[in-house]
């Protein structure tokens, strides 16, 4: 596959939601370019008639009840971390119009 | 640096402190006094001396009071950084983390604690453990308790300098494609990465979750087993979790001369140092000495898995750092004008090189029209490899190899060329996308550098992994 420009790199980061700086597209133009070039050895390999595997060990659709389970934790003590909260709920910038 | 070590073993010094014959305070007061001591390694991020002293005396007092207290009585340990614990920051030594304080503990980390360890520092590790040397820290580089102008290892770098250092009995750290086994190879500790499951990950932070587990870092075979007797088992805070053994992990077997031992041909070839080569060799032959039956095997698969590793891993690092958006923990870009702003100046300045690498990449594996070539290509080779895993462990018990291609690196050798860095991971990123158990055992040095061994068994044979390993660090003595 083609190898990725600063526009390529410019949309990923737009897509992932990071703020990145003219150097650093350079630098991950082609360091990204490299990584996905070695990993590229993996379309050659017959695969054929299996499956993907999503999970090791043989677990499927591990289920609880759908219940409160009280774990003894004041909403403030958990809210503590927040940069802005307003009546025990997180406060972010507003997001429409 | 080899040295006798200040600590009993792990069962005996429990023991003393439950007898009241040792103090908890005493243990860990020895523990904050090492972890100053040796500073200059730059092990640690952080120690919790408050809160271990505390415990401390919670615990004699216990003792005092003839109550029964647990199998790690007055234990010192030092817990990655990435693991959620009382007493400090939890930072997964990045930038983006810095000054969260943990609301719960990790679950390992309750169990721990229930058992009457007491954690005394944070280990310093790769920023999200997205690395092999420390390096990705957003803090400080930790160095090669053998040779201070080389790395630990990592990402577990910091737990296992800590364990060579003799800063505490024990470390735990987290492994997702070898970040114990590689850290314990370099700095020359045992570092066990359980079966897929076996150890609860609530409370740490996550980084590749089809992969990650969490492990003991020990000094010997006998202490990652008498840890790992008190982290497994199911957790309802994590899905994922398996059931444990219903006997302990604790009893260990004589297994060389009963089981079959196959040398993974693949490891032994092309990419690795003669120096390694050497003590891998001069391993196997002692295990024959001893009357195992050691025949090479074949997985054509397994030069494979290091590329399926850095599709899969840096598509789930994309997924499970989408969270750190600014708003909720972590650094927080406050001149954002407005919420796009917020999110992208937060995650763009609060992450590492490193972590905006993996982000990027697991970005356009996942992303339309690529999926299909990438992700799901890899998840589908996955599969080829484990199905070979089966097939071998039809005809051996246990897999062995080296841990590392190599001996620990300079500071800075590959600090500048990511995919060389990758390759650090070779030997040990089979395991992890199998999920079976593996374990590195120190085997030897060369030139001064630990070189260690890495072994392996079928998914849930934790227990007969443990056995060989015990059985090999006792022919190596």
């Amino acid at each position: 596959m083609a190898d990725l420009t600063r526009d390529d790199v410019l949309k990923l980061a737009r897509l992932a939601r990071l703020d990145i700086s003219d150097e650093e597209i350079e630098r991950y133009s082609k360091e990204l370019t490299e990584i996905l070039h070695y990993v590229e050895q993996l379309q050659a390999v017959d695969v054929n008639g299996l499956e993907p595997t999503n999970q090791v060990t043989g677990l499927t659709n591990v289920m609880r009840k759908d219940e409160v389970v009280d774990y003894g934790y004041a909403p403030k003590e958990l809210l503590k971390n927040v940069p802005h909260t307003q009546d025990d709920q997180i406060k972010v910038r507003r997001m429409i119009g | 640096m080899n040295g006798q070590s200040q600590w009993l073993p792990i069962a005996d010094m429990a023991a003393k402190v439950q007898s009241g014959q040792l103090k908890a305070r005493e243990l860990v007061e020895k523990s904050l006094k090492t972890i100053e001591n040796k500073r200059e390694y730059d092990a640690i991020i952080v120690a919790l001396e408050k809160r271990a002293l505390e415990r401390a005396d919670e615990i004699d007092a216990a003792v005092q009071r003839g109550d029964t207290v647990g199998a790690l009585a007055g234990v010192p340990f030092i817990a990655k950084d990435n693991m959620l614990v009382f007493g400090s920051d939890t930072t997964a030594a990045s930038n983006i983390l810095k000054g969260f304080e943990a609301p719960y503990q990790a679950t390992a980390i309750n169990r721990l604690e229930s058992a009457g360890a007491i954690c005394v520092a944070k280990a310093n590790l790769d920023a999200f453990a997205h690395g092999a040397s420390t390096e990705n820290s957003d803090f400080f580089t930790t160095k090669n308790p053998h040779d201070k102008t080389r790395v630990p290892g990592g990402s577990s770098g910091g737990s296992a300098a800590s364990v060579v250092l003799d800063l505490a009995p024990f470390a735990l750290g987290t492994d997702t494609g070898g970040s114990i086994r590689q850290p314990a190879s370099f700095s020359g500790c045992v570092g066990y990465k359980p079966t897929y499951g076996l150890v609860s990950r609530s409370g740490v932070v996550a980084m590749a979750s089809s992969t990650d587990v969490v492990g003991p870092l020990t000094r010997t075979v006998d202490d990652a087993a008498v840890v790992l007797d008190v982290i497994t088992g199911i957790d309802p805070l994590d899905s994922t979790a398996i059931s444990r053994d219903t006997s302990s992990y604790t009893k260990l077997d004589s297994v060389v001369a009963r089981k079959k031992i196959g040398v993974v041909k693949e490891y032994m070839g092309e990419g690795l140092a003669p120096n390694v080569k050497a003590v891998i060799e001069s391993t196997i032959q002692k295990l024959k000495d001893a009357g195992a039956d050691v025949q090479e095997v074949s997985l054509p698969s397994l030069p494979l898995s290091l590329a399926v590793y850095y599709i899969l891993v840096p598509a789930e690092v994309s997924s499970n750092l989408s969270r750190y958006d600014g708003q909720r923990y972590g650094f927080s870009y406050e001149d954002a004008k407005d919420m796009d702003e917020s999110y992208t100046k937060s995650r763009g300045q609060g992450f590492g090189r490193e972590a905006k690498r993996r982000i990027m990449i697991g970005t356009y594996v996942l992303s339309s029209g690529y999926y299909d070539a990438y992700y799901k290509k890899a998840q589908t080779v996955r599969t080829k490899l484990i199905n070979e895993f089966n097939e071998t462990f039809k005809k051996v018990d246990y897999l062995l190899g080296p841990t590392a291609p190599t001996t620990a690196f300079k500071i800075g050798e590959n600090a500048n060329d990511p995919l060389q860095m990758y390759l650090a991971d070779v030997m040990t990123v089979g395991a992890s996308l199998a999920g079976i158990p593996a374990v590195n055992v120190p085997a030897g040095v060369s030139e001064g550098l630990p070189v260690g061994v890495q072994l392996m068994a079928a998914q849930r044979k934790d227990r007969e992994l443990l056995s060989l390993a015990k059985n090999t660090q006792e022919l190596l003595k």
